[in-house]
């Protein structure tokens, strides 16, 4: 694996993807069925997932099952809600924002979208 | 030192209203950014300077000839517990107003530097979680969303620039070349930091009219800045293309869904427009931009030279 934040990115990728609840043995060998047709990576041990996995809960990403033997991990948010809080965030419709976030075009008023229609006109457009 | 104080009041009052009204409508901003942000800056700062020390200059009258003395004075005053003969309430209610003053902007600028270096440290583990990186530039990530957005998330390690899916689908990849130009400009420049200061001066002073004018103004230009860099990648029509195409994209007809419930408040100006009709205008004369920096640097030096030599 190339860093810890890609093997987070690739424990939450198959945690999203799962419905059901995971032990860290299971989740080991279903990353290495994911990765093992695309590059010859070497084995994943599962102290590393085990790790991984509690820095994720720490985070508030991941919750473990601790009634069941062994621990059963889950998503705590599924992507596509993080993904719109992440949104949120950047479209500015988030209500605590501290730090507008320098998008490289921002809100754009309807009358505004118009002048600038008109702009596009004068340059010669890649765009049919 | 009672010169002194008029002086200073007057500059306030003419910094905090007229100045930066006539500087937000001026038409040459757009045509030398780095200089009118560098004028910004001067304004705000010596507006923030010169209500503090009109304050003190007032407030120390009674202690000393110059503000050096009487704050050595009122330093004696302090320990003695005794205020010397002819220091009246007013004095004192001057004194403490300019204290409270520095002390409000300094907690609020540490406030808000505070409060969004959390915000972007949890904005980056989620995006790390959620994009894959863009092979085709470094330090670029993708997230998969239908919207056309471009943005940068500054770091005092590593600093990333965000791609959505929507944007790499509506852009050549000359265009995104523009874009990503851009984004960059933005973190090499320390953009955030500039954002940060005037962002942290309008919730200070909320009751300013002119603080978000002054935000409003800096934000705009900060982007000419980033498009200038984007220039010297590709050439002017391809900026303006990328520009109008990600502008127009969140209207009728594109996909809207993240983009349609914004309020009237979410786009209170004009920030795109200028940005294209600035790009057949000739840079502002050389001898026009060294007026604009030397009154600037006046403008800093007069407060500052009231306080030490009055």
């Amino acid at each position: 694996m190339a860093s810890l934040g890609e093997l987070e990115r690739a424990i939450m990728d198959v945690l999203w993807d799962t419905p059901q609840a995971l032990s860290a043995t299971a989740l080991r060998d279903r990353l290495a069925a994911a990765t093992a047709v695309t590059t010859a990576r070497k084995e994943l041990a599962t102290t590393t997932v085990l790790t991984v996995l509690s820095r994720l809960e720490n985070k508030g990403f991941v919750s473990r099952d601790r009634g069941l033997r062994p621990h059963q991990y889950r998503a705590v948010t599924s992507r596509a809600e993080h993904t719109a809080e992440l949104m949120h965030e950047v479209l500015g419709t988030a209500p605590d924002r501290e730090a507008a976030l320098a998008r490289f075009i921002g809100n754009v008023s309807p009358q505004e979208a118009q002048t600038l229609r008109q702009l596009l006109g004068g340059i010669p457009s890649q765009h049919a | 030192m009672l010169h002194a104080a008029v002086i200073l009041a007057l500059l306030t009052l003419a910094l905090a209203w007229p100045v930066p009204i006539l500087l937000a409508r001026a038409r040459w901003t757009a045509r030398a950014p780095g200089t009118a942000l560098a004028l910004w800056q001067a304004v705000a700062l010596a507006g923030g300077l010169s209500m503090i020390g009109a304050l003190l200059a007032y407030g120390l009258i009674p202690f000393g000839a110059t503000p050096g003395r009487g704050l050595a004075a009122l330093g004696r005053a302090a320990v003695d517990t005794r205020l010397p003969p002819g220091a009246g309430f007013e004095h004192v209610f001057a004194l403490c107003c300019a204290v409270i003053l520095g002390t409000h902007l300094l907690l609020n600028l540490i406030a808000t530097v505070i409060r969004s270096e959390r915000q972007r440290r949890r904005h980056l583990t989620l995006v790390e979680l959620l994009s894959q990186p863009y092979p085709e530039h470094a330090g670029t990530r993708v997230i998969d969303h239908a919207a056309p957005i471009a943005y940068c998330l500054p770091g005092a390690t590593r600093s990333i620039t965000v791609l959505s899916a929507g944007m790499l689908d509506l852009l050549t990849s000359d265009e995104l070349r523009a874009v990503i130009a851009h984004e960059k400009a933005h973190l090499r420049q320390q953009h955030h930091t500039v954002l940060l200061a005037f962002k942290s001066w309008h919730s200070a002073l909320p009751w300013f009219p002119i603080a978000n004018r002054a935000e409003n103004a800096v934000a705009l230009l900060v982007e000419m800045l980033a498009d200038d860099q984007a220039r010297r990648v590709v050439d002017d029509g391809t900026l303006a293309r990328a520009i109008v195409l990600v502008g127009t994209a969140g209207d009728p007809g594109a996909p809207t869904d993240a983009l349609a419930p914004l309020s009237e408040a979410a786009h209170p100006a004009d920030m795109v427009t200028p940005r294209v009709r600035r790009l057949g205008q000739e840079p502002l004369p050389l001898p026009a931009r060294a007026a604009v920096l030397a009154v600037a640097t006046a403008l800093l030096a007069v407060p500052t030279a009231l306080l030490l030599l009055a």
